[in-house]
């Protein structure tokens, strides 16, 4: 039981690491209808900047809000050169520009900033602590704490503020929403800017857990099943989902791995997105605009 | 959901003869540069040094194959797949089992039982899509991606229980020639299987399951109020897409490669075959040939560019960068600028000559 429950909560807080890359994809998808495959590439680029500037002796303090401007611009960049020619293509079209965008970010990233694997150190200690009987990762609990604490940042952000509420009409119907003078443009550079800087906070997340390398732009793929589960339009769905991910790769890897040969995470997380297609094609919390045939 | 939107006005497959000029007939027709293309792979053995053959044409026209099954399913009937690679690795690891368990040793036998493999794969898998659209595909095949490999590297009978999870196969018989070793029977080989799947893919999108195809991806509720099942479309452009994509696989890892890994078929490779029909192009036979030669020859130009004029080697994770910087670049050109790739681009700038010509 105590393993169990251990695998739960391991698994549960592990998951949060998930949501925190999903909610990049869902910020874009909202508000552009953008699957962004480039954002594990934002996410790596971010990491790796960071970690170069801490490297050339630059305090945090420092070194973050000028890896957030260079990000931002970057963003600003994307927007005017991939994403405004593209307006009005198909989504799978998009996409496969984003696929493109993020070989060329990875490229930059790793051209410039190299391609070793470096270690990011928060100042946070991985002790694991006791729980009654139950070993928890102090690490996993800062992160869960991050992503919720992100989450609930954006809510508001979302459903408060001006910029949000256009964001939100941009989504809900991008032509009503020009019509009355919301510039498209604008919107998608800030939820680009913004969803940049949530893959910094993600990448700082993995890269201190897993150290700074090109393995970053992989939790991408990590995240497509999340996305499916939790609906693409749903933050707090990216945060459930993420954590339903997380939990139960970690009990089919404690339960059901150990038979047929381990590593399976690999691809569980992608056969619960599937099941979950069957019952719910619109994710736990998306809205209905995707359907199946 | 249409692909790619300018493809909606190409209803008509893009045949080699300029579409409008002469309606698509039942069977692919013979054109100058089919003739001359082929003409050129079948004599190419008698000037062409070893190296040429086996490591540059060779592999262009395994990874052309490639193409052709991913755009069967991607560009003909718009299911978005980044599982190319996983199909492959079946085709390879399905040819070596029967090889090894089986004793089937020879080799076309070999290779089709392995083709059939992957295409049992490619049903399996598409099974999820006769229910699911667009990014949900997308999952159904990123799941088949990583779920293949690791089934051959986690299942040691698939390896035939080596130390280490590779493959190479037994000597295999080929009516008495020697296809173990001798490099001008491996191309011919290859030449014939890559030449003869491409014909009857062409044939294929000109019969009546290929216009199911392009009807379904253009718009599948149209589709399906004329009377298409698009379910037993979308299953059965799984398990076509499936064969040929295991073909190139098996030739890949055993004619190509020799000895491989599923390293060689991960999710790289699946990202390369798509890029592959992006800058080659969407719904193009042709497209395939030019994309994958494009994709095959530009990191091999830009080392030897670099070799020559700036006189030394460039460090490989360096260069691997740049390539990777100018294959996203282009991608994203081509979507911006010519959704249709390579091969339209060739067609428009010759049929802009024609036009030329005829003023003149």
């Amino acid at each position: 039981m105590t393993i169990f429950l251990e695998t739960l909560i391991g698994g549960l807080l592990a998951g949060t690491m998930y949501s925190l890359v999903a909610i990049g994809f869902v910020l874009i998808f909202k508000a552009s209808g953008i699957f962004n495959y480039a954002q594990g590439a934002m996410l790596l680029f971010a990491a790796l900047l960071l970690v170069t500037l801490l490297g050339l002796g630059l305090p945090f303090i420092v070194a973050i809000p000028l890896t957030i401007v260079v990000i931002v611009i970057g963003a600003i960049l994307i927007e005017r050169v991939v994403l405004r020619p593209l307006a009005n293509r198909s989504t799978m079209t998009l996409f496969m520009a984003t696929l493109g965008l993020s070989y060329v970010i990875e490229g930059l990233a790793q051209g410039i900033m190299g391609a070793e694997v470096r270690a990011l150190d928060l100042g946070v200690e991985d002790l694991p602590i006791f729980v009654g009987d139950i070993l928890i990762s102090q690490f996993d609990i800062y992160a869960a704490v991050v992503a919720i604490t992100l989450a609930g940042t954006l809510a508001v952000l979302f459903n408060k503020t001006r910029i949000g509420i256009s964001l939100r009409a941009v989504a809900d119907d991008t032509g009503a929403a020009q019509s009355i003078g919301i510039d498209l443009n604008n919107i998608w550079r800030i939820v680009w800017a913004v969803a940049a800087i949530v893959g910094l906070v993600a990448g700082m997340a993995w890269g201190a857990r897993q150290g700074v390398s090109f393995n970053l732009s992989l939790v991408v793929l990590k995240a497509l099943p999340v996305l499916i589960i939790g609906g693409f339009t749903s933050i707090g769905g990216a945060i459930i989902a993420g954590v339903i991910v997380g939990a139960s790769e970690a009990l089919a890897e404690t339960y059901i791995g150990i038979y047929i040969g381990g590593g399976i995470q690999s691809w569980f997380a992608y056969f619960v997105a599937i099941v979950f297609l069957f019952f719910r094609p619109t994710g736990l919390f998306g809205d209905a605009e995707i359907q199946r045939v | 959901m249409a692909i790619l939107p300018r493809s909606t006005s190409s209803t008509v497959p893009a045949g080699p003869a300029e579409a409008g000029t002469k309606p698509p007939g039942r069977f692919a027709a013979l054109n100058w540069t089919t003739v001359t293309f082929v003409a050129f792979l079948l004599l190419v053995p008698a000037v062409a040094t070893e190296y040429w053959l086996s490591a540059i044409i060779l592999p262009v026209l395994v990874l052309s194959l490639a193409g052709i099954g991913l755009n069967l399913k991607t560009g003909y009937a718009g299911q978005v797949s980044v599982g190319a690679g996983g199909f492959m690795a079946v085709g390879a690891y399905g040819m070596f089992c029967f090889a090894i368990h089986g004793n089937v040793l020879n080799f076309p036998l070999a290779m089709l039982l392995g083709g059939m493999m992957a295409a049992v794969a490619g049903f399996l898998f598409g099974l999820p899509s006769s229910r699911i659209k667009g990014f949900y595909v997308m999952v159904t095949t990123l799941a088949a991606q990583f779920f293949i490999e690791w089934l051959f590297t986690k299942v040691a009978w698939f390896y035939n229980y080596g130390s280490v999870p590779t493959i190479s196969l037994p000597p295999m018989t080929f009516f008495g020639l020697d296809i173990n070793d001798d490099p001008v029977v491996r191309y011919y080989y290859t030449v014939f299987v890559v030449l003869g799947l491409t014909w009857v893919a062409s044939n294929l999108i000109r019969s009546p399951v290929g216009r199911n195809w392009m009807a379904i991806r253009d718009m599948d509720t149209a589709a399906g109020v004329i009377g298409i099942d698009s379910k037993k479309s979308k299953i059965l452009v799984f398990t076509v897409s499936g064969f040929f994509l295991g073909i190139a696989g098996a030739l890949w890892a055993f004619i190509f490669l020799g000895t491989t890994s599923t390293l060689s078929f991960d999710i790289t490779r699946s990202f390369q075959i798509l890029f592959i029909i992006i800058i080659g192009g969407m719904s193009s036979i042709r497209g395939n040939y030019i994309g994958a030669a494009f994709i095959y020859l530009l990191p091999i130009t830009i080392d030897y560019l670099v070799k020559t004029f700036l006189g030394g080697t460039l460090d490989p994770g360096f260069l691997s960068n740049v390539n990777k910087i100018i294959f996203g670049s282009l991608i994203i050109f081509f979507l911006i600028k010519e959704p249709d790739g390579i091969d339209k681009l060739i067609r428009s700038l010759a049929s802009k000559r024609r036009t030329a010509r005829g003023r003149s």
